[in-house]
């Protein structure tokens, strides 16, 4: 019998769940490598060479080489296992999470000190929110790519 | 015997914890936030426990995906800040509580509740932000935290996470727990994390002040109730890390009007947007 998967109706958003977690296994734990210093640098020196030594598919390498976040994440990677790529290249959360968006760090904060992205019509896929997969990417300057 | 005094319930950014660390509390942006915390403060400094049981999750932290425990219960007799990628906090170390640690798992685990033990553990900001916002930061030539904590970590990072209903009903074992360790403690219990935020995807950014504030107005007088809503409803109206709100009703669950005593006193309630990504709230429940 199917598993009962009501969040997958919830637009601009991945439910981290068991499958995703299986998918993204070494995705995550090469994230976890990057908790210590002498991996960063070691990664640093040769992102490649350093993703070769984890038995990882080629598109969940080449979302983390293109820091594609929204690209790791459809492959199993999970938002706080990622972080830890943005720590290594010190950038803060907010710019991380403004790149999944497709708003600069500056438009996202904005979004943010204006009380944050709004509910209405972000709930459930076909609505016409912000969030909705029609309205992507966001933000002012990558309107007219 | 010991006691639960209060419950304390408040979110846990890591930004809160870096604008404390860097002396940036005081900063336009930042100010509005730690004004709130100024009354909790002082009611901490009045109302010091003997030991905290803090409820909390790690981040991908001292929890990798090597093992995902659901409930995990510090027994330790220290637990160590957490280098999360940014160096550690510069917090000290958290002195545990092993003796009534190890009676509340056993006496939980008994009650149908199966925790996992752990002996050894870093933690990260999801334990540490809540300390320095009650607490403020300890300073002196010996800094220390002023009690004892039990760290209890919750898996609300890989889904499904445990149920509200499971929650609240974990509160109320550990209430028998606490309530039949044969000391005179005072324990207060704490839940943290949310309230409405999303971290991941193009919905990235999402806050719903009118949920934030119904959830805090059931949590206080209709806590049965909430913890009937199930994870969808916190998912899609209050974003997918939204769903750390589940693990304040392990705290509410140990309060005394659960198991027919007195409703407790509200006495501190903040909610402020933003910090960082999330929408942050807070509340004092004391116990009658």
């Amino acid at each position: 019998m199917a598993l009962d998967k009501p969040y997958l109706d919830v637009p601009g958003t991945t439910i981290f769940d068991a499958e995703q977690s299986r998918k993204g296994y070494h995705l995550n734990q090469f994230c976890m490598s990057l908790m210590k210093a002498e991996n960063r640098e070691a990664f640093k020196r040769d992102e490649r060479a350093y993703l070769d030594q984890w038995p990882m598919t080629e598109e969940q390498k080449q979302g983390v080489l293109t820091r594609d976040l929204n690209r790791c994440i459809a492959a199993g990677g999970n938002i706080y296992f990622l972080a830890k790529i943005g720590a290594t290249d010190g950038r803060s959360f907010q710019y991380m999470a403004a790149t999944m968006t497709g708003m600069t760090q500056e438009e996202y904060m904005a979004m943010m000190l204006g009380g944050g992205r709004r509910i209405d019509g972000n709930r459930v896929l076909g609505e016409n929110g912000d969030a909705q997969p029609q309205n992507q990417p966001q933000g002012k300057h990558r309107k007219d790519i | 015997m010991a006691r639960i005094t209060a419950s304390v319930y408040t979110s846990h950014v890591p930004a809160i914890g870096a604008a404390i660390d860097l002396g940036k509390s005081q900063e336009p942006y930042w100010q509005p936030l730690f004004k709130g915390y100024e009354p909790s403060k002082q009611w901490m400094a009045d109302n010091t426990p003997d030991v905290i049981f803090l409820v909390y999750n790690d981040h991908a932290t001292a929890f990798s995906l090597e093992m995902i425990p659901t409930f995990a219960i510090g027994t330790a007799a220290s637990f160590t800040p957490a280098d999360e990628g940014w160096g550690p906090r510069p917090v000290p170390q958290v002195i545990g509580h092993p003796e009534l640690a190890a009676h509340i798992a056993q006496s939980v685990i008994q009650d149908d509740f199966d925790l996992t033990i752990v002996n050894r553990m870093d933690v990260d900001h999801g334990l540490t932000v809540p300390l320095s916002l009650m607490f403020g930061q300890p300073a002196g030539p010996n800094p220390a935290w002023p009690c004892p904590v039990i760290p209890f970590a919750v898996n609300v990072v890989q889904y499904p996470v445990p149920s509200g209903r499971r929650c609240f009903m974990l509160g109320q074992a550990i209430r028998r727990a606490i309530e039949s360790f044969d000391q005179p403690l005072k324990v207060q219990i704490w839940g943290t994390g949310g309230m409405s935020h999303q971290l991941q995807g193009p919905r990235a950014g999402l806050i719903n002040q009118p949920f934030d504030n119904a959830f805090l107005d059931r949590l206080i007088a209709d806590p049965a109730g909430q913890a009937a809503v199930p994870h969808i409803d916190y998912v899609r109206e209050a974003g997918s890390e939204g769903i750390e709100l589940v693990m304040w009703l392990i705290a509410r669950g140990a309060m005394a009007d659960v198991a027919g005593g007195l409703a407790p006193t509200l006495k501190h309630r903040f909610y402020h947007v933003p910090a960082s990504n999330t929408a942050v709230g807070h509340l004092i429940l004391e116990n009658n």
